[in-house]
C-alpha cells in the first residue's frame, strides 16, 4: 500500500514560544510549542516539524528543552531544524528524541554536510530543506530565512541533496509561505519527476481545496502548513475528514 | 517487572525510553550484561546505518549477548533489522536470531527483470517504473497498515531496507510488495515500525509486549 498522506503542523519556534510570519516576515505569537505540539497530535497530526528560528545563541539554548519536552508528550514523529550545521548539534537533538533533522542554509553552503550526517544517521533522518522562489519560467534557491538569493536553481539542487544521501525533502515555495494562495503545484510536479525520496510540500496552504489539489494532482506525500493550524482557521479533523473522502489519509 | 533497554550509542533511545515512562513503566539504559540478563523484558532499539550499528554492538560484546537471552526481547526498526540474517546496507551478517536477510526496498523500482526479495518477476512493473517511484518513494516514511494478529494496525515507518516474508513473519506491510513488519521466534519479537511513535497503536502493542 501507498503510505498515508500526512498532514504536518509546523511550529516555527523563537525564544521558548511559537511564531508565524507571513512571507518570512512580521512575525506574531501563536502559543507554547509543547502545548501545540500535544494538542496536534491528539488531534490526528502525522507528524510534527519544529524549526527554531532563533535569532541569537542566548534564544538558541532554549529549544533543546522544547525538543525533550514534545518527546516527552507526543507520541507521533517529528523533525527539528534551525541551526543545524554540525553532526554534534544532530546528535544532540536526536538524543533529544527528534525523530529527523532538517538542515536547510548549512546544506547549502556546506553540502557535504548532507552526506556526513547521513552516513552516521542514516539518510531516513536527514531532511534537506528548500525555500524556493519562482524567478522568471525558474525556481530558485533561498537561504537565511528567504533573505538570500543563492542564485541557485532549485530543481538541480534537489536532485543534488538526494544524490548526497537526503532522504527527504521539505520543499517551502516563499511565494506561497503565509500567503493562503495554494501550494506551488508545478513546482511539486516536476521534482516528483526527478527524485525518489518523500517530498513535503510547504507554503501557500488556506484551505481544505488547496490539501485536495496538492494530493490528487501531485504524489507528494506530506503537507505543511502552520498559521492555518495555529489560528484555528481550519482544524486537523476537519481537514482529515475531507481528505479521506478523495485519498488515503489516517484516522 | 525490569525492562532494560540495551544502549549502544546507536539510536533513539529518549523517545523508547519516553514512550515507556507515558505508560507508566521506568526503564533502565544499559549495555552492562549482568543488568541485561536480570531484566524481565528487554528493548533493543536502533536508528542509524548497519554498519556502524553492528560495530558497536561487536564493541560492547553485545553481539554475544543478544542471541542468548531468555526473557522477551524486542527490537525496533535497525535492532529488528540486526537479529536477521545477511544484512544488505552493512553488507554484514546481522545476529541470525530470525533467519532472513535484509534487503533495499529500492531495486523494485529499478528496470525489469526486478528482483522482488530473491526471486524474480518479470512483467508486473513494467512500463510503470516511473509512476511507481512516484507513489513509493524510499524510504518508505510514513505510516502504513500492518496485518498483525489477524487485526490491521496502523504504525509510523522509517526505513530503506526490510525483511522478506518468511516463517518468522508475525506482522505483514506492503510497500507495495509485502515484507516483514514485524518477526517472532521464541522469545525475539521484532517490529520494523516505530511503536514508540505509533500513537495509541504503538502504546498497544508495547503494552502487549510488556504483558509476556
Amino acid at each position: 500500500m501507498q503510505v498515508y498522506k500526512r498532514i504536518i503542523p509546523c511550529l516555527d519556534i523563537q525564544n521558548g514560544r511559537t511564531v508565524k510570519g507571513t512571507n518570512f516576515e512580521g512575525i506574531r505569537d501563536a502559543g507554547d510549542p509543547v502545548e501545540l505540539a500535544k494538542l496536534y497530535s491528539k488531534q490526528g497530526a502525522d507528524e510534527l516539524v519544529l524549526l527554531d528560528i532563533s535569532a541569537t545563541n542566548e534564544e538558541r539554548g532554549t529549544f533543546l528543552p522544547i525538543v525533550e519536552a514534545v518527546a516527552s508528550e507526543v507520541n507521533i514523529p517529528f523533525t527539528v531544524g534551525g541551526g543545524i550545521s554540525s553532526v554534534e548539534t544532530a546528535r544532540k537533538l536526536l538524543r533529544s528524541g527528534a525523530d529527523k533533522v532538517s538542515i536547510n542554509s548549512s546544506a547549502v553552503k556546506n553540502p557535504a554536510l548532507i552526506t556526513e550526517l547521513a552516513n552516521v544517521f542514516g539518510s531516513q533522518c536527514i531532511v534537506v530543506a528548500i525555500d524556493i522562489r519562482k524567478s522568471g519560467e525558474s525556481w530558485v534557491v533561498h537561504t537565511h530565512g528567504g533573505k538570500r538569493d543563492t542564485g541557485i536553481d532549485a530543481l538541480k539542487w534537489l536532485q543534488k541533496v538526494v544524490s548526497l544521501g537526503a532522504g527527504e525533502l521539505l520543499i517551502t515555495s516563499m511565494d506561497g509561505d503565509g500567503t493562503k494562495n495554494g501550494f506551488a503545484l508545478d513546482f511539486y510536479k516536476e521534482a516528483e519527476q526527478l527524485v525518489s525520496v518523500p517530498i513535503i510540500a510547504s507554503g501557500g496552504a488556506g484551505t481544505i481545496t488547496h490539501f485536495e489539489e496538492l494530493f490528487t494532482q501531485t504524489p507528494v506525500t506530506g503537507g505543511l502548513a502552520a498559521s492555518i493550524f495555529h489560528f484555528g482557521e481550519i482544524s486537523i479533523p476537519e481537514l482529515k475528514n475531507e481528505l479521506s473522502k478523495i485519498t488515503r489519509i489516517r484516522n | 517487572m525490569k525492562i532494560a533497554v540495551i544502549d549502544y550509542g546507536a539510536g533513539n533511545l529518549f523517545s523508547v525510553q519516553q514512550a515507556l515512562k507515558r505508560l507508566g513503566k521506568e526503564v533502565i539504559l544499559t549495555r552492562d550484561e549482568a543488568e541485561i540478563r536480570s531484566a524481565t523484558h528487554v528493548i533493543f532499539p536502533g536508528v542509524g546505518h548497519a554498519k556502524s550499528a553492528m560495530k558497536q554492538l561487536k564493541d560492547h560484546g553485545l553481539d554475544k549477548v543478544i542471541p542468548t537471552l531468555a526473557q522477551p526481547v524486542l527490537g525496533i526498526c535497525l535492532g529488528m533489522q540486526l537479529m536477521c540474517g545477511w544484512n544488505e546496507e552493512g553488507k554484514l551478517d546481522g545476529l541470525g536470531i530470525f533467519q532472513v536477510r535484509i534487503e533495499s526496498i529500492q531495486f523494485q523500482f529499478t528496470n525489469l527483470p526486478i528482483r522482488q526479495f530473491g526471486k524474480w518477476q518479470t512483467g508486473s512493473f513494467e512500463g510503470k517504473s516511473r509512476e511507481m517511484r512516484s507513489n513509493y518513494p524510499v524510504p518508505h516514511m510514513g505510516w502504513n497498515d500492518v496485518q498483525i494478529d489477524g487485526k490491521a494496525e496502523t504504525f509510523y515507518f522509517v526505513h530503506s531496507y526490510a525483511a522478506e516474508i518468511c516463517e518468522d513473519t508475525w506482522g505483514i506491510a506492503s510497500y507495495p510488495v509485502p515484507f516483514s513488519a514485524a518477526l517472532k521466534k521464541d522469545n525475539f519479537y521484532g517490529v520494523q515500525f516505530h511503536p514508540e511513535k505509533s500513537g495509541s497503536a504503538g502504546e498497544q502493542l508495547l503494552n502487549q509486549f510488556l504483558a509476556l
